[in-house]
């Protein structure tokens, strides 16, 4: 019977999780995670945190920009990523990435830029010699 | 003397969808997504907290590397369940079982107590088999 309690004690805050990852571009907050797990906000965040690490807002945040490393390397603007990853203001998504990558959004945008311009122009480059030659692939 | 490994092959049938299977099941990063040209794509993938270590997902395909015999003969036995291509370690097994399972990803085993932590068995969409792990500290 423990055993059973604790699948679902696990399961209600696997689902939590999963809620941030699939919502993160809402304005959610504490109180609809929290709720997504039935559980009262202060025990919610304890095991949450026992669980991963992280309280759920640190997690929130990490969700966040990481989307947003992703969406700036795609090409789109900070104004248009900030949105999109749930923050209201530009100028705190800047400051938030910043606080979180060690570099503004456009700076990080920039070397995502020539990445994927040098991937495009010479993908060898990023290939080991080894696995480009079994492959047939050459300059 | 070897230090360290820094790219490593999981042969894949299909590269669309074990992109979807390593990056949106699994959380793992792309690290380089190139296209070779004639179809061709180099597509390396890396753990979340493992950000050196490249994964090849590498496709069997007929070509230089592959003839059709082994293409067929590799495609069946991956499918079949042959190969065991690695042991990925977790924090919390149970939540991480947990979040795969509703994610679809198709276990053979639970997570089970074993003489060095707890262990489930898990496919990826080919059907390469991976060990879980939750080491005791």
């Amino acid at each position: 019977m423990e055993q059973f309690e604790k699948i679902y004690l696990y399961q209600r805050i696997v689902r939590a999780k999963l809620f941030i990852d699939d919502h993160y571009a809402d304005p959610i907050d504490l109180n609809n995670i929290a709720g997504q797990a039935h559980f009262s906000k202060y025990h919610f965040i304890r095991l949450f945190k026992s669980i991963y690490g992280k309280t759920p807002n640190h997690y929130l945040i990490k969700i966040r920009m990481d989307n947003a490393k992703i969406l700036l390397a795609k090409g789109y603007s900070v104004v248009e990523t900030s949105l999109m990853v749930g923050f209201d203001s530009p100028t705190s998504f800047t400051a938030m990435f910043k606080k979180m990558a060690g570099q503004t959004p456009s700076t990080f945008q920039r070397e995502q830029v020539i990445k994927r311009k040098a991937i495009q122009e010479n993908p060898l480059l990023f290939v080991p010699n080894c696995f480009a030659e079994t492959h047939g692939w050459s300059k | 003397m070897i230090s360290r490994i820094t790219h490593t092959c999981i042969y894949v049938l299909n590269q669309d969808s074990a992109y979807d299977f390593y990056v949106n099941k699994l959380g793992f990063k792309v690290h380089t997504d190139a296209p070779m040209g004639e179809g061709a794509r180099w597509l390396t993938v890396t753990p979340p907290e493992q950000p050196e270590l490249e994964i090849t997902l590498f496709l069997i395909a007929e070509g230089a590397m592959f003839d059709k015999e082994t293409v067929q003969t590799m495609t069946a036995l991956i499918k079949k369940g042959t190969f065991g291509a690695a042991v990925f370690t977790c924090h919390d097994i149970m939540a991480t079982y947990e979040e795969l399972k509703a994610k679809g990803v198709i276990f053979k085993k639970q997570p089970t107590k074993e003489f060095y932590g707890f262990e489930a068995l898990f496919l990826d969409d080919s059907g390469n088999w991976f060990s879980l792990a939750q080491m005791e500290a």
